[in-house]
């Protein structure tokens, strides 16, 4: 059976039919124990497995997946990379994550389509271009590649956006990140799913948590609809689920699940070879490798577990995109879905000891948690495989909410909630 | 669009309206003398249910406040009321 991904067996196997292909991973049944569980199976679940296995040797794990992998946001997210941050503690996470997916596509041996394609965050009045100025400097200082563009320079970078004279946020510049960019999400599911697997971690799918079970008043596993599984300790990484997870736990987490919603258009030839997003708009997009353009805004502003949008959150979002490039007006919508996303009073992730000794957790990334994938899984690996933050995840503990020390990137950068 | 019902002005349109917080989350008194984690939990930690859960809402357009039961994983609104009965 051919399992190494290459040029040579590419055509080894198209001499035979493709027939010889072992499949990606294996959909392993429970065994009894196991030294850690993650729960979720999303990107963050099977980098945190896969990082387990690989850094810290520790491969009698299971990633437990109440549907199938890469199911949740992991799939549902307009793929976006970037680490275009303010604060040092952000920056630092995010940068860690954007070097790991430079070289995923080698680390894994699965092509994960990245695309180093650029990301502007516009700036619309005079104002804005002294605030892009501070956060292209913030940027620089905390090592991410950063760029003020002026106005002639962003008409270079994307003719398409409005620079009408008549345009409700007219363009006067941008910060730009020339190493953000987009990759294949579900690529990066498959390709961490298939590397944990090779590394002796078991994937269940279709396996759904129901409880906690407790051994002596210590947590000693977990009960699931394929039965009862030991385990030394638990990592949750469910997003929007989190607090669900955290009521059969015991622990409470400052989050609320929102909808967020995402759209692509009908594929187009090339006339996008960036990511845009203006802030006075809402909305940002790209062209997908298909010629899609992929879109996305705000959240809707209903807590929500349904795991689609409701209508006045797309029209302002598709109204947005219409603003920002006017042409795009002319495509027809292909498709539109949402995700439940885990938001933080901050918009930072949280991640660390629960509270409830055995059971950890890496949630609260809200909007931006693929791009986080590969940090994420490294930083949690590191957690459950030590029982210690690793440096870039300590300002992350929730604890830091109780002492005040909030990382608070809804307002620092902009995210759009 | 969905449609919510203001128990104030009968049935309207969603975007008239505005989740406002969890109900029977009581501000802790006296405050000087709450606990950090305690007052963190007041500002910072919600339910956040899924499914059945009954919240604080305003209708914007007129200004009242008040309670909504609505499934979060439907979006299906159970009921509304007033704060107070003698509003009703």
């Amino acid at each position: 059976m051919t399992r190494h991904y290459s040029a040579l067996n590419l055509i080894k196997e198209g001499l035979n039919n493709q027939l010889g292909w072992q499949p990606a991973f294996r959909s392993a049944k429970p065994k009894r124990s196991y030294d850690i569980v993650v729960i979720g199976g999303g990107g963050h679940g099977l980098a945190t497995a896969y990082y387990l296995a690989k850094q810290h040797k520790i491969s009698n794990v299971a990633v437990i997946e109440r549907g199938w992998i890469g199911g949740g946001n992991t799939g549902r997210n307009t793929t976006v990379i970037r680490s275009n941050y303010f604060y040092p503690q952000s920056a630092a996470l995010y940068e860690l994550s954007l070097s790991l997916y430079e070289q995923l596509s080698r680390e894994l041996n699965y092509n994960i389509m990245f695309s180093q394609r650029g990301m502007m965050v516009l700036a619309h009045s005079e104002a804005e271009m002294e605030i892009a100025a501070r956060s292209v400097n913030a940027m620089q200082l905390n090592r991410v590649d950063a760029e003020l563009l002026t106005r002639k320079e962003v008409h270079k970078l994307a003719p398409i956006l409005n620079f009408s004279p008549k345009a409700r946020f007219p363009i006067y510049g941008a910060v730009n990140q020339p190493r953000a960019g987009t990759a294949r999400h579900d690529a990066v599911a498959w390709a961490y799913a298939r590397a944990a697997d090779h590394l002796g971690v078991d994937i269940i799918q279709n396996c759904e948590v129901l409880g906690f079970t407790r051994q002596g008043g210590k947590i000693s596993g977990i009960a699931t609809t394929q039965g009862e599984i030991d385990c030394e300790r638990i990592g949750v990484a469910v997003a929007g689920s989190s607090s669900v997870l955290a009521e059969l736990g015991g622990y409470q987490l400052p989050i609320l699940t929102y909808s967020l919603q995402a759209f692509v258009s009908e594929p187009v030839k090339p006339i996008m070879n960036t990511i845009a997003f203006s802030p006075g708009a809402g909305t940002y997009f790209s062209q997908s490798d298909k010629g899609e353009i992929v879109f996305g805004g705000a959240l809707d502003r209903i807590p929500s577990y349904a795991q689609r949008g409701n209508p006045p959150a797309q029209q302002s979002v598709i109204a947005g995109l219409l603003e920002m490039a006017p042409l795009l007006g002319q495509l027809r919508l292909l498709r539109q879905w949402a995700g439940a996303v885990d938001v933080t009073p901050d918009s930072s992730p949280i991640m660390g000891p629960s509270g409830v000794p055995g059971i950890y957790v890496n949630c609260g990334w809200g909007t931006g948690g693929f791009k986080a994938i590969p940090a994420g899984g490294t930083l949690f690996a590191h957690l459950l495989a030590t029982d210690t933050h690793h440096p870039i995840s300590q300002p992350f503990d929730v604890s830091r909410f109780k002492r005040g020390e909030l990382i608070d990137e809804g307002a620092a950068s902009g995210i759009a909630h | 669009m969905q449609i919510f019902k203001c128990p104030f002005c009968g049935t309207r349109n969603e975007t008239e309206f505005r989740y406002t917080g969890q109900v029977g989350k009581l501000r802790p008194e006296p405050a000087s003398q709450i606990e950090e984690g305690e007052w963190a939990k007041y500002v910072h930690f919600t339910e956040n249910v899924r499914g059945p859960s009954r919240e604080i809402w305003t209708h914007m357009t007129c200004g009242e406040v008040f309670f909504m039961t609505r499934d979060s994983q439907t979006m299906r609104v159970l009921a509304t009321e007033a704060l107070r009965r003698d509003t009703q």
